[in-house]
């Protein structure tokens, strides 16, 4: 294990160079360039909106742009974990070359695939940030808590990256799979709503790792600091995770060039 | 450091023929079928093989070490091996220092990013540091010869282009153990060439160079010890001669004796004054001879000898009615035996003997041996090439830039006006 991560070490220069492939290239194909970060995120907040005007109009409360700004703020780093599962759900299958003519820890393909889109979201929180400074709301130093949020839903981007990357290469239907999951999985995280609504039953979403954070994202953006509690569970939790997710990728790696 | 540089232990590997479950859809019954008891899949187990069988050897620091063996062999394999790509079943792989694999040299290559973006990635994957691609680079764009077409996206790139970056890329390493397999065919032959030289240059500098390759020719050449694989085993290691010696014995391809043909050729051999062989020097005599048996009356026969070079192409054939022998009867039964003498003014390499047993006149065949005898012919002075035409150097100086030849050009032209004015004259 010890001398894996050493490896993994070795090769980082590699990670930096795949992930930057990954990103040139996908900018070079598409023409509308860097409007391909702040796409999707765009396609959630509107989604976003539009279940909470409906919410507004059932519950007759008025909707305000502390809740848009919740959902902002909440989709732009839900798009981010969603894209990383799904890019990285690929990565050793769309380079079968790499994975069966030459040798290096095959772990920097799921982990490049997160880390480039690390990049499309640097791009959309700069696009969430410039907003929020034209129509000057949610500016407080609770902003602050977004770097170690991040860091967590790395961390646990990375550990179900190395999962699907590996179930996909040995079992076809994974990405399936995955995909399905994705799709409904916005239901079970509070992405457009907050955990509070739902009442005391609520709390049974917080088991989903990703709520806590995304209830942290939302604390944030009415400029209260995030409740630590169920953080600590997330954050156990995306370790324990990338640590059992690493151990096995090691494990199955030797046959890959077998299976793909 | 250790003087050993590769070292294989009692390797083995198994591959599965059938794929067994790939996709999650058939894993899941099969998996709740085995809990409750069926039987397991004894298919699946009975189509398993041995790639490569208790295979051990050991490659010392800075030697050029051969792997020869017929296609499936298990050469690739090895390969896999010895580059950590795949796990061996059983035993131990041990590799001392870095490694770099002349095998698929633009596997790292992608079609979109230009020429210049790619040598970082492809060398990036190979296992260098950016500092080092950076300091070689220009060596790797020099070797390549593509400077012109740095900022162009490589799917642009013709195949020959395609794979001369690859290797230009791969060349560079400068690693402590290299795998080089059949790479040297890339580009055209003055590329070919730089490849060959810029190997001898690895070797030169130290690097212990691992060849894999069916071509004999560039096994004598890089080589000074080889291992000889037949169906994923360990036949022996020695020197190059005496390796390939029994390859040629052991890629002999029998012959069908196909009952319903009239007349099957029985028997290929060549030998030399002292007895049968397979390995000649250049411009010795040798005999080839050839037994043809006819199960039924046949008439108007002929034997024709074809040889051809490693890649079957065709370089010399002869028969014996064209070398006026006439033709042959044979009654059921019967046997004809010749003997073909040949000089072998061949350059290095094998050479295939190929049979047949022809009529002329109704231009028909009635068998034919392919390879009925593979030879290798090696040359003292190092002949490349198909032919040796034994050549000499009858001649040579230096003639001086600046030596006094006054005239030269006026000379000649003055001579040859006055040869027209003589003839007009005449």
């Amino acid at each position: 294990m010890l001398s894996d991560l050493q490896e993994l070490y070795r090769y980082r220069e590699l990670l930096a160079m795949i992930a930057i492939r990954d990103i040139k290239v996908r900018y070079k194909q598409s023409l509308m360039g860097f409007l391909w970060a702040v796409l999707m995120p765009l396609l959630i907040v509107s989604a976003g909106i539009l279940v909470r005007y409906a919410y507004a109009i059932a519950s007759h409360k008025p909707l305000d742009t502390q809740d848009i700004l919740a959902v902002a703020m909440k989709s732009v780093p839900w798009a981010f974990l969603v894209a990383s599962i799904r890019f990285s759900c690929q990565s050793l299958l769309i380079n079968p070359n790499l994975v069966t003519k030459v040798y290096f820890p095959k772990e920097v393909f799921p982990m490049a695939a997160v880390l480039s889109q690390l990049f499309d979201l640097a791009i959309a929180s700069s696009a969430l940030m410039v907003l929020l400074v034209v129509f000057k709301v949610g500016l407080t130093f609770q902003l602050l808590w977004v770097g170690p949020l991040v860091a967590i839903l790395i961390i646990l981007a990375v550990g179900i990256g190395l999962l699907v990357s590996a179930g996909s290469l040995f079992f076809r239907d994974v990405k399936y799979l995955v995909e399905v999951f994705l799709t409904f999985a916005i239901f079970f995280t509070p992405v457009f709503y907050d955990v509070g609504m739902l009442g005391e039953k609520g709390r049974w979403l917080l088991l989903n790792p990703v709520s806590p954070i995304l209830e942290a994202f939302s604390s944030i953006s009415r400029g209260q600091a995030p409740h630590w509690g169920w953080i600590y569970y997330s954050i156990v939790f995306s370790f324990i995770l990338v640590l059992g997710a690493y151990v096995l990728f090691k494990k199955v790696e030797p046959s890959f060039a077998e299976s793909i | 450091m250790s003087e050993i540089a590769v070292r294989m232990e009692h390797v083995s590997k198994r591959f599965r023929k059938g794929e067994l479950h790939d996709s999650l859809r058939d894993l899941i019954p099969a998996l709740t079928g085995r809990i409750l008891g069926r039987s397991l899949d004894h298919d699946a187990l009975r189509r398993e093989f041995w790639a490569l069988q208790d295979v051990s050897f050991e490659i010392r620091k800075g030697e050029s070490f051969g792997i020869v063996g017929a296609n499936g062999a298990g050469k690739s394999t090895m390969l896999k091996l010895i580059s950590r790509i795949m796990k061996p079943t059983s035993g131990s792989v041990e590799i001392h220092g870095r490694l770099s694999a002349l095998i698929e040299v633009s596997a790292g290559f992608h079609p979109d990013l230009t020429g210049r973006e790619n040598i970082y990635l492809n060398g990036t994957i190979l296992g260098m540091s950016r500092r080092e691609i950076a300091s070689r680079f220009d060596e790797i764009v020099e070797f390549s010869g593509l400077a012109d077409f740095l900022d162009t996206p490589v799917k642009r790139y013709s195949s020959g282009m395609y794979a001369r970056l690859g290797f230009s890329v791969a060349a560079h390493v400068n690693p402590d153990v290299l795998i080089v397999d059949e790479v040297l065919s890339v580009g055209d032959y003055v590329f070919q060439r730089k490849c060959v030289e810029r190997m001898k240059e690895v070797i030169r500098s130290g690097a212990t160079v691992l060849f894999v390759s069916h071509n004999l020719k560039t096994v004598t050449e890089f080589c000074q010890r080889c291992l000889l694989l037949e169906r994923g085993r360990m036949l022996m290691t020695g020197s190059p001669t005496e390796v390939i010696q029994s390859y040629m014995n052991s890629t002999r391809v029998s012959h069908n004796e196909d009952h319903a043909k009239p007349v099957t050729i029985s028997s290929v051999r060549a030998r030399t004054v002292n007895g049968e062989s397979v390995r000649f020097e250049s411009g010795e005599t040798v005999w080839i001879d050839v037994e043809v048996t006819a199960r039924e009356f046949c008439q108007k026969l002929a034997v024709v000898l074809f040889v051809t070079d490693e890649s079957y192409y065709d370089v010399f054939n002869t028969s014996t009615e064209r070398l006026g022998c006439g033709s042959f009867n044979l009654d059921p039964g019967d046997t004809f035996i010749c003997s073909f003498e040949l000089r072998l003014n061949f350059a290095n390499g094998t050479f295939h003997l190929n049979v047949a047993a022809y009529r002329y006149d109704t231009e028909t065949e009635y068998d034919r041996w392919e390879s009925g005898s593979s030879i290798y012919v090696g040359s003292a002075n190092d002949v490349r090439g198909a032919v040796n035409c034994f050549p000499k150097v009858v001649k040579h100086e230096i003639v001086k830039a600046n030596a006094p030849t006054p005239g030269l050009e006026e000379q000649t032209l003055v001579r040859g006006l006055s040869d027209i004015d003589a003839e007009e004259d005449s």
